[in-house]
């Protein structure tokens, strides 16, 4: 394996985002393109990267409000109701000595989510503002970005399996609140951001800087 | 096939002659380490034989109960079905239309575009609309969180201990031999390799 000193889009060439192959692209650069192996659309870049993931980003930072101040479930057991919050829900776990699970849950539902938000703003900035710091950190965040935010799902399935198992009447009941609604939405926009970000623009905006 | 190709990192740009891959091997980009490659042995017939498991696996798990309850002498038993109807008959659509897609829907269409696709190939026949097929594995794939909610019947299990009795069921362990040998495929399967395949067949 040798290096080129270059990049595909100097070389006036993109790669499919399906299929991944490197394709040379038409001299007049407003025409459509398509991959010759799968046909899917060539573009340089993934279209209008930055309008939205940001648009994504503060849709997600929206809906994590209502997230952790509304209940996510409430449990009904002989007349008494309790509700729990996403945060509340691990406080109880670490009262009740059940450390692992708090940890697991806090990492889930508490960690990841505000991880993500944090490293995608923190992108979106750097990027914005033309930064040349340090590229491949910057790529490696993304990577972690895009790998760890289906673990988030972890309390939504839990809330799931709670509710169908825990339907006894006046015995006891576990009903999904809205806050498990709202964090549902934090997950799936937070995924969908990290999708529409492309992490090549990082290295544009450092390649321009070089001499 | 040509012995070295150009092809450009997908997460930074920059362009590289990539030689043969051994099998076994991964290239990795020289500037930021991204995956220029990955070739895994016998790519084909391995994800194809995980697939096929992986769908009885996904049946066996869908056809029995994962957990049954039993508090004060009343038993209840839940299948993944069950859970999703009480969500919606609850009026939370929304977490039981997510549930459904990342449990159900993801993973079913995830293990019926690899058999769709590889089946053909392994039988020296390029499948019909094989770009629409792999476009559509790429999104089932990133949708589909079955080890995800393997965690979840975990956490739910120690939540509910001190409460009543849990019976795990057939299909808990169903759930996770799913999980290993749906991770096991995912990371046999080898795109860049049905793409020889296919270029060799047409």
């Amino acid at each position: 394996m040798s290096e080129i000193a270059a990049t595909a889009i100097a070389a006036s060439c993109a790669s499919c985002h399906d299929c991944g192959l490197l394709a040379q692209l038409p001299a007049s650069s407003h025409a459509e393109a398509c991959c010759p192996r799968c046909g899917a659309e060539l573009h340089e870049r993934k279209p209008r990267s930055l309008e939205r993931t940001l648009a994504l980003v503060i849709a997600a930072i929206v809906c994590y409000v209502p997230a952790n101040l509304l209940p996510v479930m409430t449990v009904t057991s002989l007349g008494k109701t309790e509700s729990d919050t996403i945060f509340s829900g691990v406080v109880y776990m670490l009262e009740h000595g059940m450390w692992p699970l708090a940890i697991v849950l806090f990492t889930a539902s508490i960690f990841v989510p505000m991880m993500k938000l944090g490293l995608l703003s923190f992108l979106l900035i750097s990027v914005h503002r033309r930064s040349s710091w340090r590229p491949v950190e910057r790529t490696r965040m993304y990577r972690l970005t895009e790998a760890i935010g289906r673990w988030s799902m972890v309390d939504i399935y839990v809330v799931t399996i709670l509710v169908a198992l825990v339907r006894l009447g006046n015995l006891a009941t576990i009903e999904a609140g809205a806050g498990a609604v709202f964090f549902g939405a934090v997950v799936v926009i937070t995924m969908l951001a990290a999708e529409s970000f492309d992490p090549r623009i990082i290295w544009d905006r450092s390649d321009m800087r070089e001499p | 096939m040509a012995a070295t190709r150009v092809i450009a990192c997908l997460d930074c740009d920059l362009l590289h002659h990539l030689g043969e891959v051994p099998e076994g091997g991964t290239a990795l980009c020289q500037r930021c380490g991204g995956l220029l490659r990955k070739r895994p042995r016998n790519s084909l017939e391995h994800t194809l034989a995980l697939a096929l498991s992986a769908a009885i696996l996904f049946l066996v798990a869908n056809s029995f109960p994962f957990l049954s309850f039993a508090m004060k002498g009343r038993i209840t038993e839940t299948t993944v079905m069950t859970g999703i109807i009480d969500l919606y008959n609850g009026g939370k659509w929304q977490i039981a239309a997510l549930v459904l897609l990342t449990i159900e829907l993801a993973p079913v269409a995830q293990l019926t575009l690899l058999l769709y696709v590889l089946a053909p190939l392994r039988l020296g026949r390029v499948p019909w609309k094989l770009p629409h097929a792999f476009r559509m594995l790429r999104h089932a794939q990133s949708w589909s969180m079955i080890e995800v909610f393997m965690i979840g019947i975990i956490v739910a299990i120690t939540k509910l201990m001190g409460m009543a009795t849990i019976v795990p069921g057939l299909a808990i362990y169903a759930f996770g031999l799913l999980m290993l040998v749906l991770a096991g495929a995912m990371s046999s399967f080898d795109p860049e390799s049905v793409w020889e395949r296919v270029e060799a067949l047409r």
